[in-house]
């Protein structure tokens, strides 16, 4: 299991350095954001789950009952009760940091695991495109179907929504591959169709686009997600080549050699 | 991407090396699926500011 060692050791570092960056990122682009929809959120009537049927907002006259809100009763729910919680501060500061962290890590395993079926990524600048590729599939093309959403704004079913994330980022990530490494056109040809059919298929739409949220916070916000990601992904992809260019350089059996 | 043809564990048998590197692949998504994908609510909480921030599915 050497080489499994090996992929770990380094996807921890690399994890770890983009984690702490996309943390601090996070900290001044969207986490402001998100506090500021948060006000919105209370305003119209506490967290709201599931179909956040933000029309059923008690607070504002302007989209009474009449607005075709089915059933605004079932999603009341009052005095839900939600769990655990961080206290807000440095405790949720803390807890988004190790969650940047912790999924750092998971998408460096990705993402040098994937690299090695390829021959590896040799260097940072190798790791860049590897970034821009891991960027493609799990920020931009989920994000065009999905897009970044804030506290209290509308959405399908949870559920539904994830199926469809992980299949287009699957979708998107074979397809680029296949642009890639295959020199054959019908191949090329398939990659596309790969990329396309997801969003063809269509995400999970919500009913009602209705929301407290103002939509310039929310355009700030999808620019401000994409962004930090770009980085985040950029980093994470040049980190791995530099940690793994490193042991190829100094090391000539790699795989008995370090961790 | 030629440059690099130096692999890591090249001397690996390649059934064992191809079961390593997807063993590393899902052990990826499984931590991506559990900090950013559970539904369990104290999960949820812990990592709300970050799921939004990553524009996964949330709420």
């Amino acid at each position: 299991m050497n080489l499994f060692r090996n992929v770990v050791f380094i996807a921890a570092i690399a994890g770890l350095v983009a984690g702490v960056v996309l943390a601090c990122m996070q900290a001044f682009a969207t986490v402001p954001l998100i506090l500021k929809a948060e006000v919105y959120e209370q305003a119209g009537g506490g967290h709201q789950h599931e179909y956040a049927a933000a029309p059923a907002a008690n607070a504002t006259d302007t989209n009474a009952m009449s607005s075709a809100a089915p059933a605004p009763a079932e999603a009341a729910a009052p005095a839900e009760d939600e769990g655990w919680a961080p206290a807000d501060g440095f405790e949720r500061f803390a807890f988004s940091v190790l969650a940047n962290i912790v999924t750092g890590i998971g998408f460096a395993l990705v993402l040098v695991a994937v690299s090695e079926f390829a021959g590896g990524i040799g260097n940072w600048r190798q790791g860049v495109f590897w970034g821009l590729a891991g960027f493609a599939a799990f920020t931009l093309a989920p994000g065009l179907g999905l897009p970044p959403e804030l506290p209290a704004m509308p959405a399908a079913d949870l559920t539904e929504r994830q199926i469809w994330w992980w299949a287009t980022v699957a979708a998107t990530a074979a397809g680029l591959g296949l642009i890639a490494f295959r020199k054959s056109l019908p191949l090329a040809i398939l990659a596309v169709v790969l990329i396309v059919a997801p969003h063809i298929v269509g995400a999970p739409q919500p009913d009602s686009f209705e929301t407290p949220i103002p939509e310039g916070l929310h355009h700030q916000f999808v620019v401000a997600v994409t962004v930090t990601n770009l980085v985040f992904w950029l980093v994470l992809g040049a980190v791995v080549g530099v940690v793994r260019g490193r042991f190829t350089g100094t090391a000539t059996s790699l795989r008995d050699s370090f961790a | 991407m030629n440059t690099a043809s130096v692999s890591l564990g090249a001397s690996v048998s390649s059934q064992s090396r191809f079961t390593q590197l997807v063993l590393s692949a899902f052990l990826g998504i499984f931590v991506i699926g559990v900090v950013g994908f559970s539904h369990i609510e104290a999960v949820h909480n812990a990592a709300h500011d970050y799921r939004h921030s990553m524009a996964f599915p949330c709420h």
